[in-house]
């Protein structure tokens, strides 16, 4: 099925059950511990044998020897597989990290050995007796060191080309009446899901079963095959419950390939869990960015020249943090310039975090517009709105291309590239009539409260909303049930309720009635939970599959006409009213179909939208910072659930909390890792860091996306959010902070007490 | 070593659980009679709030130690205790659990392990997430840090023990109705550390955020739920959803709804201005 044109009216538009805030399908199993994570399906496993991993202790160098002696005569022990018996290994398409050490060690943490043994214990004190000798390497894990000398990419990340030119940006910015030029900085962040990546490997004969913890099922199944050089129809990978993933769960890791590796070699089923303190430094991370932004306008406001420049760093054959992304789409501006440089580092791959390009993107652009509206004098909701565009800039006329050595890409002549709908200036009106902006002191450090310090901020949200082709099975039981399937994976998205309220809407059955199954590589393939498009692209293959089913259901029961309704368990048409599960005799009703899409998302850019608002306090002696109050103001195109879309914009949000105050990897820049590799360390938000939050939706469908008319919203909220807070405390303190994140040593020397 | 927060008995003894240390600073602190709680108990709440500390300096000192070349005799020393094996007997949600098991083995690992139990979840595995935690006799407990056979003798509950057979236990039914969790890892322990919380309140235990140490029994504020519920961390971010939850199981009362669409009303005010293109 092609999806190449706006969608009509169809039956999704009912919204009898899409739209409505249920409750999460799977919340009786979650709630009551019943759902099975990776670490915990030992009903299919349930002699399985303990792998323990032991992590390189250097960043880079070569395993000199390995002395395994004591360790393998250690009680329990079955094998111990390292580089010297592991065989051939090979990567995965997606993460460029190899997934066992030796002789050479990549990076800090990487797999040297696993141990296998009856007992966890057993394993856990085997590895200990393992003695490695190193050879270090000197190995780079600065990046400001080699900011002036770091290349172009030759790929943009997850994003378009790394460089990108509209105009004459230098000689508009030498001219300006008005500017700013700051350079911002973001450190290295960790995903921190609570579930540590986790597999149990099965083998039977020359077949692999893997129960592990990963976001998308193809990619995994295609990555575990490549890495061990097996068939990719040897490979099946399940999934049905992901303990968070944010990106750091893509696809396949290290805990899956020793698994695996581990369960061949000892005949039997083999458990793996990453240690969570190797977490940080074994698997993929949001790499650090410095960042310059030039912005120039005229006095009243107008921008006249926008320059992002984006520096970050990875190991060899990793990409850039496409930090400059949102830069592009989101204000207008005659003359622009975008560009990314790459240094090679030692450190651990840098890969997608939830938001990748936007989040670090914004935390430095939206501050970057505080600055500019400060300049002017005007207020930064007027600013933003001043600047909002219609169009995709840059795209009305070809821009010249001036620079031989320009890698940007160029745009086709016209009136512009539109967005499908774009509600941006709605989201900044509508939020700050909520929080009461016309009552915040644009002069900042002026409203105290006691010992604290009162501000407020203000930041925009952009995100991609792209749909993605994706394929679901629908069967239709004698009992009128109707059960999908499709790889999909539900990492806290709320991917198996949307997806039962789609089919439930679809054939005219309550809730109940449907069954949904996720996370098998073996159902018809999605493009996982990524990228902000899974609801999209899954809705959209589900409604594409309940059509079919449709067809088949009026065919089964002789019905036929334009009329034929599904509704309360029932197929009517004209004037024959038959039960579901009528159809489904004498054996049950099946459809798949997979759905894809023209040209739609070349000719409308399709982009979520929103606005946060924020109240600090910052107390005036220690500089500690609370945030007290939240409205965010999101447009997404049809909301499926507003309960859940709540939730991940509110877990959108507390991830961009963390990244204002507290989030930072610490590098060693001697010995090349994370240091602060454990949830003690790296502090993310618990729960006294986060208040109540007011989530307001635009009431918004975008028949440009999908027949759903929906987006994504799992990556909006934390877009801008860490700016918005930045802003707010700029506001209560006076003091404008650009490296985050916002701690209390950056501020103490500077407040006056 | 007890690394569990609470105390075993509410005497104002001192108890063999303590350091010379701990015994001192208790002899020194004022004594606060007739203030709703007694010593033990504010102590024990002190421990409580402080164990994220406590935990670190344990881990830093563990991190410490594993870099120093560990003596390969004193490493088998241990290796042949370990296999000793234990034979003990748990009360696991009402049921006697009888177990054979290495005594290095922690109650998480036990239940999740050894009792099919994998309700109780492991998030880090060194006492700073919350995911393991259980009641050991109504009260809360990390698991991950308390040895399987020190409770022996003692009542264990899980998640799998909170709900009356089909019936949810009412923090489960409103977790689920405020949407307090998304990716689910972390539920077990949220909705278990709540259930304890919500019976430290009860008993008059006061926090950090307590304004008033002598009210018999403080307000549970959805502050105070925040500053209790801290050492429970959701990644996915649902802790608005989770306060809501506790606050409506402890008062009763109905927690605002957090999110709306647009009213009529609000775009009319800012339609006057408006420039969006709507398709």
């Amino acid at each position: 099925v092609k999806f190449d044109q706006p969608a009509g009216q169809n039956p999704i538009d009912q919204l009898k059950v899409i739209g409505h805030p249920v409750d999460r399908i799977d919340g009786a199993l979650k709630t009551t511990g019943t759902a099975t994570y990776a670490y915990e399906q030992s009903a299919v496993a349930p002699n399985a044998a303990y792998g323990y991993i032991l992590p390189a202790g250097i960043a880079k160098g070569r395993i000199a020897s390995i002395d395994l002696t004591r360790a393998n005569d250690a009680p329990g022990v079955l094998t111990i597989i390292t580089h010297e018996n592991a065989g051939k290994i090979d990567k995965g398409n997606f993460y460029v990290a190899r997934a066992l050490a030796g002789p050479d060690v990549d990076h800090y943490h990487q797999a040297v050995a696993v141990v296998v043994a009856e007992t966890f214990e057993q394993a856990r004190a085997a590895a200990n007796l393992i003695r490695l000798e190193y050879v270090r390497a000197p190995g780079v894990y600065d990046l400001a060191a080699q900011k002036d000398t770091a290349p172009a990419p030759t790929r943009g990340g997850f994003g378009p080309p790394p460089e990108n030119r509209v105009g004459d940006f230098e000689a508009a910015f030498a001219s300006a009446p008005v500017k700013v030029d700051q350079t911002y900085t973001t450190p290295d962040q960790t995903h921190a899901m609570m579930e540590p990546h986790a597999a149990i490997a099965v083998w039977e004969g020359d077949t692999l079963t893997c129960y592990t913890s990963v976001q998308m099922m193809n990619w995994s199944a295609r990555d575990l095959a490549r890495t061990l050089g097996i068939n990719r129809s040897n490979v099946r990978v399940v999934a049905p419950y992901v303990g968070g993933g944010f990106g750091g769960k893509t696809t396949i890791l290290a805990d899956a390939v020793m698994a695996s590796l581990a369960a061949r070699a000892v005949g039997r089923p083999v458990k793996v869990a990453l240690q969570r303190a190797m977490m940080m430094n074994n698997t993929s991370h949001r790499p650090a960015t410095i960042q310059r932004i030039r912005l120039a306008a005229t006095p009243d406001g107008t921008l006249t020249a926008i320059g992002h420049e984006s520096w970050s760093g990875n190991m060899a054959g990793g990409g850039p943090e496409a930090s400059t992304i949102p830069t592009r789409l989101l204000y207008a501006s005659p003359n622009r310039m975008t560009r990314l440089r790459l240094a090679t580092l030692d450190l651990p791959e840098g890969s997608s975090m939830r938001a990748p390009g936007e989040t670090p993107g914004m935390m430095a652009l939206e501050i970057a517009m505080d600055e500019m509206a400060e300049k002017l004098g005007l207020d930064p909701v007027e600013f933003r709105i001043l600047n909002d565009t219609q169009i995709v800039p840059g795209t009305a006329t070809r821009p010249p291309s001036t620079d031989p050595q320009s890698t940007a890409n160029t745009q086709p002549d016209g009136p512009g590239q539109p967005f499908s709908i774009r509600q941006f200036v709605k989201c900044l009106r509508t939020g700050a009539d909520t929080f009461g902006w016309n009552g915040r002191n644009p002069k900042p450090g002026q409203t105290r409260q006691g010992q604290w310090l009162i501000g407020h901020g203000v930041a925009s949200a952009i995100r991609g909303g792209p749909v993605m082709p994706c394929a679901a099975r629908v069967r239709l039981s004698q009992q009128g049930v109707v059960t999908v399937e499709t790889d999909m994976t539900d990492i806290g998205t709320g991917s198996y309720t949307i997806i039962a309220q789609t089919a439930a809407e679809m054939m005219g059955v309550a809730l109940e009635k449907v069954v949904v199954r996720l996370g098998d590589s073996s159902f018809p393939v999605s493009p996982g939970a990524a990228g902000q498009w899974g609801a999209a692209s899954v809705t959209a293959a589900v409604y594409a599959a309940c059509m079919t089913l449709r067809e088949a259901v009026a065919k089964s029961v002789g019905v036929t006409g334009a009329d034929v309704t599904f509704a309360e368990g029932h197929v009517e048409a004209g004037g024959r009213r038959v039960p579901l599960a009528d159809a489904a005799t004498p054996s049950e009703l099946v459809a798949e179909e997979r759905m894809e899409y023209g040209d739609l998302a070349r000719r409308f850019a399709m982009h979520t939208f929103g606005a946060h608002f924020v109240e600090v306090a910052v107390h005036a002696f220690t500089g500690e910072t609370r945030v007290r109050r939240w409205v965010a103001v999101c447009a997404a195109g049809r909301i499926l659930n507003p309960k859940l879309a709540r939730s991940q914009v509110m877990g959108g949000i507390t991830m961009g909390i963390g990244g204002a105050l507290t989030e930072e990897l610490a590098v060693d820049k001697r010995a090349g890792f994370f240091v602060n590799h454990d949830l003690a360390g790296y502090e993310v938000p618990v729960h006294a860091d986060i208040p109540r939050m007011e989530i307001i939706f635009l009431d918004e469908v975008d028949p440009y996306v999908s027949p759903l008319k929906a987006k994504g919203v799992g990556e909006l909220g934390i877009c801008g959010a860490a700016a918005a807070v930045a802003n707010a405390i700029y506001n209560a303190t006076g003091i404008r902070v650009r490296e985050y994140p916002i701690t209390i040593d950056k501020l103490i020397d500077q407040l006056s007490t | 070593m007890v690394l569990e927060p609470s105390m075993r008995d509410e005497t104002n003894d001192t108890s063999p659980e303590l350091t010379t240390d701990e015994a001192a600073l208790l002899e020194q602190m004022p004594t606060l009679t007739g203030v709703g709680q007694t010593r033990r108990q504010f102590l024990g709440q002190t421990i409580a709030g402080s164990l994220g500390v406590f935990a670190l300096d344990l881990i830093a000192q563990q991190d410490a130690l594993a870099a120093l070349p560990p003596s390969a005799d004193a490493v088998f020393a241990q290796q042949a205790l370990a296999q000793e094996m234990l034979k003990l007997t748990l009360d696991i949600n009402g049921t006697a659990r009888a177990l054979e098991i290495d005594p290095r083995v922690v109650l998480l690992d036990a239940l999740r392990e050894r009792l099919q139990l994998t309700g109780t979840k492991k998030g880090c595995d060194q006492g700073q997430c919350g995911a393991c935690t259980v009641l050991v006799d109504g009260k809360r407990v990390l698991s991950c840090l308390t040895l399987a056979a020190s409770v022996e003798g003692r009542q264990v509950t899980t998640i799998e023990g909170l709900a009356n057979g089909e019936q949810l236990h009412p923090m489960q039914a409103a977790f689920i109705k405020h949407d307090g969790f998304q990716c689910g890892y972390c539920t077990s322990g949220q909705i278990c550390s709540a259930v304890g919380m919500l019976a430290e309140a009860r008993r008059g235990d006061v926090s950090h955020v307590t304004a008033d140490v002598g009210a018999a029994a403080p307000e549970l504020t959805d502050h105070e739920i925040r500053e209790r519920m801290s050492g429970n961390i959701c990644r996915c971010g649902a802790y608005p959803g989770i306060v809501a939850a506790i606050q409506e199981v402890h008062s009763g009362k109905q927690a605002a709804r957090t999110w709306q669409f647009a009213e009529p009303a609000q775009l009319a005010r800012v339609r006057k201005e408006d420039r969006d293109a709507a398709v």
